[in-house]
């Protein structure tokens, strides 16, 4: 698994001292995050987009407290979920006691209780997973997971079976006046509460525990020689790792007012490891970058074809392919063009290299939306609409021109980007030969 | 690829779109994608097809019907999502059946919904999950279930078998899940009640979907000595039981909730298992009535599927009933229109929308599948079909209810 | 439960405790072994394309999947017997193009990669599948040859085509044993997999040698589908149900060993089947829980039965193997 420290190890190049405006801009980035969650239900103030938010902004720290383990520790996990579903649970419990018993715990300290009870279970079973990393380590996560969600419908009385539990957000002790019924009330919760864990995991990358997590994920052994153990460090993280997925499953418990076996299943834990790796595991912003990518899209995909998870396959598996780094990584390679200001270098062969492309995989949709109309609704009209373009599925036509459109694409796809690779390399020993002469 | 994220980022921000007016918005929630897809369809396009029907007469006091899709993937968080993505762009009924899971939290959120926000009520139809509690402890004002709970079908069930003196000894195997549970409790309870010289011989809870290899089960049923099985599997569970039992030589009658689902019928054929499945519903294709014949033929007709949920049609010209009895599209009149409501089903029968929990209670069939007579219809074209055994009328079906309601 | 509810008591009177137990061990055993066998079947592929290429294959059942379908096809258009040969051929032509434009290129970018690779493909392929066959569970029938009980032990059938379901199984593992060991392909491929340089400058074309391999793995994966596909259920969903369990196996026999995997196979066969004839739950081995107790958790964890879990067992024994003997059974290497 050392071979993951390549893409991250781009994570901790900070400079040791940073300058004043540095710390200025540092400080800024915090207060336009905590501006824009402000300002951005004004904007969107219907329903859909606020529990879209609220969504997103769960995810955020689900995915960020995952990428504690992917992308820090080089620990691949197939089991995350499990945290996330106990922390939703024990949330759940915790606000039919609370509200039952009249105790004076508002809502907004629910999430603390997941967080606890995911630090709780980590630190009970992660002593023994942590003793391994690699493929070991993802295997036991992966039969752990299928262990826990199965009990968690045969232990009925704590689970709710295939119910799950319930709750009302709304009895519970009022500060402020706020009853918690609102989805707007709901988002500012989540939102504070993303940018306070947001905050801490990305404190928690600048301490030593931080550091020697890099380390150990980088170089075990070496690790072992400077006198720290490699197990200690990897269950550290693993505890903190629970801790976060525990506030993210309690935000969701209250955003749904029900907690239910789904939120321990292998799905919970597969959109977890995709969106940290579509966003890009070697960065800090990676996982944040990729929950709202990943959970906008299968929001709005499913609208939009009836087929996405194929899109969704399909893009992921050009992720890996084609961008190892995730969408952070991509966007992070240009950093040395950007700071020696040769961007627009390689503007004109990006934009020769993007016709051809989208031609490609217009091709692609074209083709795969009317087999899908011949094959799943043969009876419907034939007039079908494939991400908000209309299209007659039973002209020829259409199969000429998805087929044109998909060869001519790759043909001149693989030209055009061959040629941004050569351009690149270019731009790229130019832009580092003016940095070094600066 | 700029394209697509654009529309997709603006889809679910901008879900607010102007109601329309002219039109009655129907949400249909239910897995159109994923494992669950293939009955999550056929459902969208019976309810499509009902919608054509009502607006070819004219539609709902004279606005059309519109059924909007909303996949839910067979996930509770996911369809309040949907769901409320349906409310944002002017949806006022939805309507859910796959998973009592979905519809336990459906009927949660419509509840929630309805009370924070007053004035802007949503009705919740349930045409197929049968969990009891639905209509019991956790009944709600504003969910209508338009299906024969388990417990109803069990009553219905039971009923039939008090009167079949060759059923001695009764095995049951079940999911182990909430609805599996609720199968089995009744099952023992109620046939100790009705027939208490009916030996159980085996009470076996199998987890959901996940046993490839079914013959140990079959070798524990064969043991026991059992003459009649009892379950509540659907999907693979069903199909692979009978293929195992058909494998070992097992002869047993199977008395079924689901065994007609998609893939059951082409399950029993491969078994050989002529007219020793049963199963209990509130309709099937070869029932005797004449209505229902033409509904099925011009259904499967235009269609190309069997209509396997005459529920749904139930339902739909039950709404439509509703609102002309109450003179308005308000949820919270309709919903006061359906209470008590008395009803002509497909099928044939009356039946009736009980008040204090919103269950409709209709005559229940059971119905063996095997070879038929040359005509009638047939199920997954596999040249057999499902034949009458037996009618339970709708008084035969009541059972009393715990719910206590909040009505507005 | 009075005693007049135990499963079996009847027959328990009149034959007396020997028999009934007899025939209780004689049929899980059968039962055990011939699920154990299917494992196998199904696991044998993704263990050499594990200990051939260190690449954990998340789309093993996906091709697996695949064989079923082209083999329901086939068999559609020309019987189950070409299907049997033509559909792994298939499965392995796509999956040797899998490695060939897919997997290699994400080589360089480590194992987690190529794992999560091979995820996006499960998606993609199940997705594919769904679109050409439907959702619906397809009608694909046992051969007419192979339709027939093979024979009869106390008054249970075993069909024929179970005993063919053995028999390839114990083909298969045999033949990938000598292949392995005994060959001068064999030796090769495994040189090429430790050393791969040196095989290279030998003169032999190792990136072949790879995709060879792995279209080999996904052949065998293609040859359990075309053959369980009739005595399953052959639907869009069915790489998914079974894709976690096969994964157990190979772990708990040892990443990368063939007859780890073999062992593994019927261990899990055995212990499952076992595991369902016994209906004992805690509570019936210490007594009910006291009335304070009964409404609470702890009454879900005494009531259930071990028939109940059964299923699920499979996962503690990965759990437990994972913790004591992170290899496995007969692995030598732990990742």
């Amino acid at each position: 698994m050392t071979d993951l420290a390549s893409h991250a190890a781009a994570l901790g190049a900070a400079p040791p001292r940073p300058t004043v405006s540095d710390r200025l801009k540092f400080y800024g980035i915090w207060l336009a995050t905590a501006v824009a969650l402000l300002v951005l239900p004004q904007v969107f103030s219907s329903g859909g987009s606020l529990t879209t938010f609220s969504l997103v902004g769960i995810s955020i720290i689900f995915a960020l407290s995952y990428n504690i383990l992917l992308g820090q520790t080089g620990m691949l996990s197939f089991g995350h979920a499990v945290y996330y579903g106990l922390g939703g649970f024990l949330a759940i419990h915790a606000i039919n006691i609370v509200g039952f018993h009249k105790w004076p715990i508002p809502l907004p300290l629910m999430p603390l209780i997941g967080g606890v009870a995911g630090l709780f279970f980590a630190a009970l079973i992660g002593w023994v997973m942590t003793q391994r990393s690699g493929t070991a380590f993802a295997m036991i996560s992966l039969g752990l997971a299928e262990l826990v969600a199965s009990s968690a419908l045969i232990l009925r009385t704590f689970f709710g079976g295939e119910a799950g539990i319930s709750a009302n957000r709304t009895k519970l002790f009022k500060v402020f006046g706020l009853s918690f019924g609102p989805q707007i009330q709901i988002y500012y919760l989540i939102a504070a509460w993303t940018l306070i864990a947001i905050i801490a995991m990305y404190a928690l990358t600048r301490t030593p525990l931080g550091r020697m997590c890099n380390a150990v994920r980088d170089n075990p052994e070496r690790v072992q020689f400077v006198g720290y153990d490699p197990h200690v460090v990897r269950y550290l993280a693993f505890c903190f790792s629970g801790f976060f997925a525990g506030i993210a499953g309690a935000l969701a418990a209250i955003n749904f007012e029900i907690a239910n076996s789904a939120y321990l299943g292998a799905t919970q834990s597969g959109t977890v490891l995709f969106s940290t790796y579509i966003g890009g595991i070697g960065f800090f912003i990676g996982p944040i970058v990729g929950a709202v990518f990943v959970t906008v899209l299968s929001l709005g995909l499913s609208d939009l074809t009836q087929v996405w998870q194929l899109y969704f396959g399909l893009f992921f598996i050009a992720v890996v392919a084609f961008a190892p780094g995730g969408i952070t990584g991509l966007l992070m390679m240009h950093r040395p063009l950007i700071r020696a200001g040769m961007l627009q270098r390689m503007l004109p062969s990006y934009l020769i290299a993007v016709v051809p492309t989208l031609a490609l995989c217009t091709g692609l949709m074209m083709m795969i939306e009317t087999i899908v109309h011949y094959t799943v609704n043969p009876n419907e009209s034939p007039n079908i609409k494939a991400f908000g373009i209309p299209f007659n599925a039973e002209r020829p036509s259409v199969w000429a021109i998805s087929a044109v459109l998909i060869i001519v694409g790759f043909i001149l796809a693989r030209m055009s980007w061959t040629r941004v690779g050569q351009t690149w390399d270019a731009t790229l020993s130019a832009a580092r030969a003016k940095v070094h002469a600066t | 690829m700029r394209r697509l994220l654009a529309a997709v980022i603006a889809l679910p921000l901008l879900g607010s779109a102007a109601m329309a007016q002219d039109t009655v918005k129907f949400g249909y929630i239910d897995p159109l994608s994923g494992g669950g897809a293939s009955v999550g369809e056929g459902g969208l396009k019976t309810f499509q097809y009902l919608a054509d029907e009502i607006n070819a007469q004219g539609g709902i006091l004279g606005k059309k019907v519109e059924i909007v899709p909303l996949d839910n993937k067979t996930n509770p968080q996911e369809s309040l999502i949907q769901a409320q993505k349906a409310i944002d762009s002017g949806v006022r009924y939805v309507t859910q059946g796959n998973g009592s899971a979905v519809a336990g939290a459906l009927s949660d959120f419509v509840t929630k919904f309805n009370e924070r926000n007053p004035g802007k009520e949503v009705l919740y139809f349930n045409y197929a999950a049968v969990d009891p509690i639905l209509t019991n402890d956790k009944c709600s004002f504003w969910h209508f279930r338009w299906d024969a709970n388990s417990d109803i079908k069990m009553e219905a069930l039971t009923n039939y078998m008090k009167d079949q003196p060759s059923i001695k000894k009764v095995y049951l195997i079940n999911q182990d899940y909430s609805f599996g549970q609720s199968v089995r409790t009744t099952a023992r309870a109620m046939l100790a009640k009705k027939r208490p010289d009916i030996q159980i011989v085996g009470d076996e809870l199998h987890p959901l979907l996940k046993i490839t290899d079914f013959a140990p089960y079959i070798a524990k049923i064969k043991a026991s000595g059992a003459d009649t099985v009892v379950t509540g599997n659907w999907g693979q569970d069903i199909a692979l039981l009978l293929k195992a039992a058909a494998d070992a030589g097992l002869k047993v009658n199977w008395y079924t909730y689901y065994a007609g689902g998609a893939g059951g019928p082409t399950a029993i054929k491969q078994a050989g298992l002529d007219h020793q499945v049963f199963q209990i519903t509130e309709g099937f294709a070869n029932v005797q009535n004449k209505a229902s014949q033409d509904f099925e033929k011009a259904f499967r007709a235009k269609v190309g599927l069997s209509l396997w949920y005459p529920r749904a049609v139930n339902e739909m010209r039950m709404f439509k009933a509703a609102a002309e009895k109450a003179k308005s599209l308000d949820p919270v009149k309709v919903a006061q229109a359906l209470e008590g409501m008395k009803y002509e089903v497909l099928d044939g029968g009356e039946g009736f929308m009980r008040k204090e929990d919103h269950q409709f209670f209709q005559p229940i069939y059971i119905s063996s599948f095997g070879t038929i007579p040359a005509g009638q219809f047939d199920e997954e074209n596999t040249g057999w079909g499902w034949k009458e055994v037996a009618k339970v009328d709708t008084d035969k079906t009541v059972i009393p209810t715990t719910c206590k309601m909040d009505r507005p | 439960m009075d005693g007049r509810d135990k499963p079996g008591h009847d027959e328990f009177i009149r034959h007396g405790p020997d028999k009934i137990m007899l025939e209780l061990i004689v049929i899980s055993t059968l039962n055990g072994v011939l699920y154990g066998m299917l494992l196998f079947l199904m696991a044998s592929g993704l263990t050499v394309i594990f200990s051939m290429l260190g690449v954990l294959n998340f789309a093993h059942a996906s091709f697996y999947m695949l064989g079923a379908f082209f083999g329901f096809q086939i068999s559609r258009w020309f019987g189950f017997w070409p299907g049997l040969i033509v559909a792994p051929i298939l499965a392995g032509a796509i999956g040797a193009a899998v490695e060939r434009y897919g997997l290699r290129r994400v080589h360089k970018n480590g194992h987690v990669a190529e794992l999560l690779f091979t995820f996006g493909l499960a998606f993609a392929i199940e997705e594919i599948v769904s679109i050409i066959w439907g959702k619906v569970p397809v009608d694909y029938r046992t051969p007419e040859l192979l339709d027939f009980p093979a024979f009869t032990i106390f008054s249970t059938n075993y069909p024929a085509y179970k005993m063919f379901m053995l028999a390839v199984s114990v083909v298969i593992f045999l033949g990938l044993l000598v292949a392995l060991k005994k060959t001068r392909i064999g030796l090769i491929v495994q040189a090429a997999l430790t050393h791969p340089h040196m095989v290279a400058h030998l003169g032999h074309n190792v990136e072949r040698i790879f995709m060879l391999v792995f279209g080999v793995g996904t052949a065998l994966a293609a040859v359990a589908g075309v053959i369980a596909g009739p005595s399953l259920v052959t639907q869009s969903n069915m790489a998914a149900l079974v894709g976690p369990i096969l994964f157990v196996v190979v772990v708990v026999g040892g990443l990368g060993s063939l007859p780890g995997a073999f062992i593994a196979s019927l261990l899990i066969g055995l212990l499952q089947t076992f595991a369902v004839s016994i209906n004992g739950s805690l509570g019936s081995v210490f007594g009910p829980l006291g009335p304070e107790l009964a409404q609470s958790w702890l009454s879900d964890i005494w009531n259930v039965s071990v028939a109940q879990v059964a299923p699920i067992m499979p996962y503690l024994l990965l759990v437990l193997i994972l913790i004591f003997r992170p290899m496995g059974l007969l692995g030598t290497r732990e990742s």
